[in-house]
């Protein structure tokens, strides 16, 4: 069996499981966000059950539209707080909140071998610590809130094999993107993504987490990466309770094997209105931009601020441009803060959020108008995602994001 | 037995088309309706009427894992969802919430805007009355069959938990 259905099969209770097989998984945590969690408390309210499985294994992070930007989303954070107290679950907002990718990850809540289901898209974030982890719909939640279990059809596995060493400025965004441009976005429909090869084996944690987070948008149900000496030094600060590490069998038949040799890849642009249009930066053309975005559960962790603040140093944003800097947890920004990363984005010009999905999802800080064009780190760049269904967003990596802020177009970050 | 008029869109119409982010705070059906694929098809909730279909090639549904998306569907009027393929997660939200979804290529590929069809949700057979066609759909796995014959998945873990009436 390969990682995914090892995983699958120990939480089905099952010695084997099969692609395509219809099987019971008992989950190891359940997420909800403040635009998910209303309906599904509302769902967990008609099963009539009076309380959750296992409150130390439902947890809701609000922030999406915080802190909260009407009165609207006001009303709903106090809702679900009030829900999440009655019932004891983990509650995260504020001052220990930040992106829920972000942050479950940090908090050392999901573990190697872990089955985590969110009622958010981006769940499959996880699959770089080596869990197996899917986003699901708000009913879905509902049901593992009340039962601890739900139902999964056992995806097949396509390996993708990365061989080469990367060029500078080339990471864990590009080859995603290289990756869904290659394969479409319904390339690994119903699929699990596993990424293996030479050049993930040195990829850095915060690279992997970005690949992963983006497997949906090739219509995956989850992307995993085998557990090696980075992901063990990653979770050994921060696990709590004991987890457990799988591996492909070598005898092990994928559905599909893709083998991509990456030494020669450039930065990634996905151009609007979807994450399969990608060009590498120098095909790019002169694309004049109004408002650069850096963070997101994609790319608002550490390295991604590094690779910003490096290309940013000493240089001042383009007079047209408003570059809004978001890092994705308060640990994050605690240390952005320490490294001296906060005052070079503000120094150059940037403006720094409190940790927020924000921009993003069109929520708020930070809405296109029509006409104008956005150059994003986020994840998707769909029409109307981020504000006016006539704004026209591009996808790239933080480097890229920051050089195209400073000559208010997008700019390999080797130009500036 | 369902009767309608085709609204066809092509591939990958993802949930920020179906529906925008800025009403993810939204929970009324008929007011999320209003807003159904305003972003890609700005008339379309004016266009509808009680009973229509949604046609859509490939991954319709993908995106987010909204099931506001789904919800605005239903919520507009729409009696049910042709595709060739469907996302995952829009298609779990889908049956959770009872909007019926039916994979069929050959409806797609021989059915166009504005054709009115009618469609017997439990043989599968999809007809296309403005060109006297007929079309089967492929049938849902039998657990999917089980969750909607309990009335969804919340009813049927009810069922599952012996929790008796309402």
């Amino acid at each position: 069996m390969t990682i995914a259905e090892k995983i699958l099969a120990a939480h089905a209770s099952k010695s084997k499981v099969k692609p395509g097989e219809f099987i019971n998984v008992k989950v190891d945590l359940v997420m909800a966000h403040d635009l998910t969690a209303g309906i599904a408390v509302d769902q967990f309210n008609k099963i009539g059950i009076n309380k959750v499985f296992d409150p130390k294994k439902v947890v809701f992070v609000m922030d999406h539209f915080v802190p909260n930007k009407d009165v609207v989303e006001a009303e709903q954070v106090k809702s679900l707080r009030e829900f999440a107290k009655k019932h004891h679950l983990l509650f995260f907002e504020a001052g220990d909140a930040g992106i829920e990718h972000v942050i479950l990850p940090e908090k050392g809540l999901v573990l190697p071998g872990d089955l985590v289901v969110g009622a958010d898209s981006h769940t499959c974030t996880y699959g770089a610590l080596g869990a197996f982890s899917t986003g699901m719909g708000s009913t879905d939640i509902a049901v593992a809130m009340a039962t601890g279990e739900i139902w999964m059809k056992v995806p097949p596995t396509i390996k993708f094999v990365y061989h080469g060493n990367l060029k500078r400025w080339v990471g864990g965004k590009d080859l995603i993107l290289y990756t869904i441009g290659q394969i479409g976005v319904d390339g690994a429909l119903y699929s699990t993504m596993e990424f293996t090869g030479e050049v993930i084996d040195k990829l850095s944690m915060d690279s992997r987490f970005t690949m992963a987070n983006m497997a949906i948008e090739a219509g995956a149900k989850a992307g995993i990466f085998k557990v090696d000496q980075k992901t063990l030094e990653y979770v050994k600060k921060r696990a709590k309770r004991p987890y457990k590490i799988y591996e492909t069998d070598e005898t092990e038949e994928y559905s599909q094997i893709m083998e991509y040799d990456v030494s020669n890849i450039e930065p990634q642009i996905a151009f609007p209105h979807s994450p399969e249009n990608t060009k590498p930066v120098s095909q790019v053309g002169d694309i004049k931009i109004d408002q650069v975005v850096i963070g997101s559960c994609t790319n608002g962790r550490l390295d991604d601020l590094r690779d910003a603040a490096m290309i940013l140093d000493k240089k001042k944003i383009h007079k047209e441009v408003r570059c809004i800097v978001i890092p994705g947890s308060q640990e994050v920004y605690l240390n952005a803060l320490k490294e001296g990363l906060i005052e070079r984005f503000i120094k150059a010009g940037a403006i720094v959020s409190t940790p927020t999905c924000g921009p993003c999802v069109g929520g708020h800080m930070g809405v296109l108008a029509s006409d104008e064009k956005c150059i994003s780190t986020t994840n998707r760049n769909f029409i109307g995602r981020m504000g006016s269904p006539k704004a026209e967003i591009y996808l790239a990596n933080p480097a890229v994001a920051a050089a195209s802020a400073i000559t208010g177009k997008i700019t390999d970050p080797e130009e500036v | 037995m369902i009767k309608g008029r085709v609204h066809k869109y092509g591939a990958n119409i993802d949930t920020d088309g179906i529906i925008p982010a800025r009403y993810a705070n939204l929970s009324d059906p008929y007011e999320l309706g209003k807003h159904c694929m305003e972003n890609i098809d700005v008339n379309f909730s004016k266009r509808v009427k009680l009973g229509d279909i949604i046609m859509a090639t490939t991954n319709f549904g993908c995106g987010s894992s909204r099931e506001i998306a789904p919800i605005s569907i239903k919520g507009a009027g729409i009696s049910c969802v042709i595709a060739k393929s469907f996302a995952r997660i829009f298609f779990r939200n889908a049956i959770n919430i009872g909007l019926p979804l039916i994979e069929s290529k050959d409806a797609v590929d021989n059915t166009d805007n504005g054709n009115e069809l009618e469609i017997d949700l439990s043989s599968g057979k999809i007809k296309n009355l403005t060109k006297d066609k007929i079309f089967t759909a492929i049938p849902y796995p039998d657990f999917v069959r089980e969750l909607i014959s309990a009335g969804g998945l919340i009813e049927y873990t009810r069922k599952r938990l012996k929790i008796g009436g309402k």
